[in-house]
């Protein structure tokens, strides 16, 4: 199935999330609010996205962008599920009873990022140790071991 | 040193007492896996609770890549999974074709694959390598890096290294073939053939092998699914997924090769699986030596210093441990904004919970070797 | 004087143990070498001849550590408990139609049985090094020679049997040619229970996979642990030894020097093949090893002692 095909498919069975998809280099990109990021996860897995590819994030400046790379076997299809959720407080809802391999990617994200991810089973530090201050990937951690390389160009 | 602590006191039927065993099998290993640290509570003999503890080859790639250009990051890449790094480059080279648009010549192509499947070939013979040390059998060790050794001889006449090549760039690849390259590259595979297919009857036939690696760590196909499990480990449980077939890439299509599917599950499937795959991999490779024309190595019109357009692209590539794929976020700037890396054992290492359950702690080693594990690639 | 020939036979068995252990290094190393389709020792000394020099050397240089926590006494004394039975299992062993050092009237029994007290050894190194992986090593590493006393003990039976005596000198006058196909089942038992008895590969998983670190040797170091490989090699040393002095016939019972050479001859060949196995086969768990004995072991044994009961009294 390619994207066109998605879309239509989508488009049929969740008239309500139609707006919300896009098409972004070739990948269909699925944009929510953070309200409605726990229904459309349960939408796409009932959906036929049986494979979690990833959960990322990414700073945004003034929000961070949540993103689950979602694949279906079936459907030979892979697209993205993006939520912008607020810096000051970052929260979203755990997808491990959806799909049991967001438990290591979402203690990632809460590591590198701080986003706390509700009814996670057991969220700590994953890389760090346990005892590190600070979560590196914000844009705006501040480390006095980071040594800057210039810009040659 | 073992430290024992008792949470409750577990008792069995006739009200006898049980305490847990708490055994670190600590971040080094006399076994050849890697930094990981398994924290085993057993019962007897018995693990009852596995719990893998990673972030001991942290190095912040992800971070670092921040402040680096889209060419300065091919190094970064190749130091991830550093068994793999023919593919861990291009996985990542595809992400930046994406996002720029580049379209990169056949030849290159060609070459890229030809590169690929050689180094499937190379990290399939350290993993079964590392499965016979385990168990004991050091020939088999020696004989899979004998297997190794010619093929990372073939790539040292090609870009000048060993295990960190740098070879597939955004656009193309560094260098072309050498000449009579492709000669020796035959032998090579005539060689692999030969040995690989030792080294099955000896090691996969030997009684003894069989008992230690049939029926350990069995992985139903659901479980790998829902997990996220990719590549040999999900193939041996029955997963019929294979990007190079489903959701082909690059020029694959024109090649004619087979999927190895394991029934079981357990450890023995998936280094049978993986033996199959090195025949596959040399099928593809000698397709590809045949189908190779001449051509330029490089894409042309490639600035200097590459600045996609802003947006995110995310592609991914079969290397032998599973799916590897790059998330890349640009921002119009010569250095991307996000890198990030879904690296395949991250997905599966997280079985090892599930996996080591109810088998005794001589067998956890086998297990975590199974699933294949670089941890360049699981810590980043 | 027995006693002073008795110390002169014990010291120079020690030396014989020494001897071919330094020897072994040599060949065990060009063994698995070949097996491996590479050389083996080459660069030290020629054809890598001092490769044993080297080592030993390097084993006298190490440290000598006793760890703080360990019951001392018992450290130390655990290699000498392991290397003494083995080495005096070597007084019984017949090298030639009278040629040996201790004719006793219970000779197979002494070389059975003493050995056994390596047992203790073992528990105790693993033991008193107050380290819970060296004490799992050392308690599976008794299990294991424990259990396969039984196989050995039975073969040998079957040949006690067939001889009608348990004095060596008597089993070896009464070796025939054809002893070797009636007793091929009690030589591959013995072989294989000899094997798992000397804790070599590839039934070393006492010293060499419990809990991925290195069992009851954890602990020891330098020349410690020097006397625990001597004892290793001393122990494959007697097993072929005995095998070829028992099943061969010490020489096919060629008198004198010439039928010395060829025990030593056909004991070095039996060596040799142990060495072999050790470098070709992984290694099973615990309890497959445990089934192997009992299951697998232990009825052949039974069996060869059924085929010799039946064929003996029709030959007398």
């Amino acid at each position: 199935m390619n994207v066109t095909e998605l879309r239509e498919h989508i488009c049929e069975t969740y008239p309500d999330l139609c707006p919300l998809f896009s098409l972004e280099f070739g990948d269909g990109v699925l944009t929510v609010d953070p309200e409605r990021l726990r229904q459309a996860a349960v939408d796409l897995h009932n959906f036929g996205f049986d494979l979690l590819g990833m959960v990322t994030a990414v700073d945004r400046g003034d929000a961070f962008e949540l993103v689950y790379r979602l694949r279906s076997r079936v459907l030979s299809v892979g697209m993205f599920l993006k939520c912008r959720i607020p810096r000051d407080e970052p929260k979203a809802p755990s997808m491990v009873d959806l799909w049991p391999a967001a438990d290591w990617h979402e203690r990632e994200v809460y590591d590198l990022f701080g986003v706390v991810f509700e009814g996670h089973p057991n969220l700590r530090r994953m890389f760090l140790p346990e005892d590190w201050k600070g979560h590196p990937l914000r844009k705006d951690y501040v480390d006095d071991n980071i040594i800057r390389r210039p810009d040659y160009f | 040193m073992v430290e024992v602590e008792s949470r409750t006191p577990v008792t069995d039927e006739s009200g006898r007492c049980v305490d847990e065993l708490l055994i670190n099998v600590g971040p080094s290993h006399p076994s050849t896996h890697g930094v990981c640290r398994l924290i085993a509570r057993l019962d007897g003999e018995v693990v009852t609770e596995v719990e893998p503890v990673i972030g001991y080859l942290h190095r912040g790639l992800e971070k670092i890549a921040e402040n680096r250009t889209y060419l300065q990051i091919v190094p970064l890449t190749d130091r991830l999974d550093y068994v793999g790094s023919m593919y861990a480059n291009w996985a990542y080279c595809r992400a930046v074709e994406r996002l720029a648009g580049i379209r990169v010549p056949e030849h290159a192509e060609y070459l890229r694959v030809i590169t690929c499947e050689l180094q499937r070939i190379a990290s399939h013979m350290m993993s079964l390598g590392s499965t016979g040390a385990d168990t004991g059998a050091g020939t088999v060790f020696i004989y899979a890096f004998d297997v190794r050794d010619r093929i990372v001889d073939l790539f040292e006449d090609l870009c000048g290294a060993r295990l960190t090549y740098s070879y597939v760039r955004p656009g193309g690849v560094s260098r072309d073939l050498p000449e009579g390259w492709a000669d020796k590259c035959r032998e090579a595979l005539a060689y692999t053939r030969t040995y690989v297919d030792k080294m099955d009857k000896l090691f996969f036939g030997n009684s003894i092998a069989r008992g230690r690696l049939k029926g350990i760590g069995v992985l139903d196909p659901e479980l790998a699914v829902a997990w996220g499990a990719t590549g040999p480990t999900a193939r041996a449980s029955g997963v019929d997924w294979d990007l190079r077939r489903d959701d082909p890439y690059s020029v694959y299509p024109r090649f004619d090769f087979d999927i190895p599917l394991g029934s079981n599950g357990d450890i023995y499937d998936r280094g049978r699986v993986r033996i199959f795959e090195c025949y596959e991999s040399c099928r593809i490779v000698e397709q590809a030596l045949e189908q190779l024309e001449p051509g330029p190595i490089r894409a042309e019109g490639l600035p200097r210093l590459l600045r996609p357009r802003p947006g995110d692209a995310y592609d991914h590539i079969e290397s032998a441990r599973g799916s590897l794929g790059v998330y890349l976020v640009s921002d119009g700037s010569p250095k991307p904004w996000r890198f990030k890396v879904r690296s395949p054992t991250f997905s599966n290492l997280s079985l090892v919970r599930v996996l080591g359950v109810g088998h005794t702690i001589a067998d956890l080693p086998l297990i975590l070797g199974s699933l294949d594990p670089v941890f360049g690639e699981v810590d980043r | 004087m027995p006693f002073l020939g008795g110390v002169i036979f014990g010291l120079a068995a020690v030396l014989l143990i020494c001897l071919v252990s330094t020897v072994n290094i040599w060949w065990e190393r060009k063994i698995a070498g070949r097996v491996h389709l590479r050389y083996g020792p080459q660069t030290t000394g020629p054809l890598g001849l001092m490769q044993p020099l080297a080592d030993m050397l390097k084993l006298l240089f190490k440290e000598d550590i006793t760890p703080a926590a360990s019951d001392r006494m018992v450290f130390r004394m655990a290699p000498l408990l392991v290397f003494a039975p083995v080495a005096m299992s070597m007084v019984v062993i017949p090298f030639a139609l009278g040629w040996t050092a201790l004719d006793s009237s219970v000779g197979i029994l002494f070389f059975l049985a003493v050995p056994s007290l390596s047992v203790l050894g073992i528990l105790l190194g693993g033991w008193s090094s107050r380290n819970s992986y060296a004490t799992i090593g050392g308690i599976r590493g008794a299990a294991q020679m424990i259990s396969y006393e039984v196989p050995r003990s039975l073969s040998i039976l079957a040949v006690v049997i067939v001889a009608g005596s348990i004095r060596p000198s008597q089993v070896l006058e009464a070796w025939q040619w054809w002893w070797i196909p009636l007793l091929a089942i009690a030589f591959v038992v013995f072989i294989i229970a000899s094997i798992a008895e000397t804790n070599r590969a590839p039934f070393d998983l006492a010293e060499a996979e419990s809990e991925l670190v290195a069992g009851y040797i954890t602990d020891y170091s330098g020349f410690r642990m020097a006397v625990f490989v001597l004892t290793e090699y001393g122990g494959i040393l007697t097993t072929a030894l005995f095998a070829s002095a028992v099943f061969f016939g010490a020489g096919f019972r060629l008198g004198g020097l010439v039928g010395a050479i060829a025990l030593v001859a056909t004991a070095f060949v039996l060596m040799s093949f142990i060495l072999w196995v050790g470098w070709v086969f992984p290694r099973p768990r615990a309890d497959q090893l445990m089934s192997f004995c009992w299951k697998v072991l232990t009825p052949m044994a039974l069996v060869q002692l059924v085929i010799v009961g039946v064929v003996v009294p029709w030959l007398r």
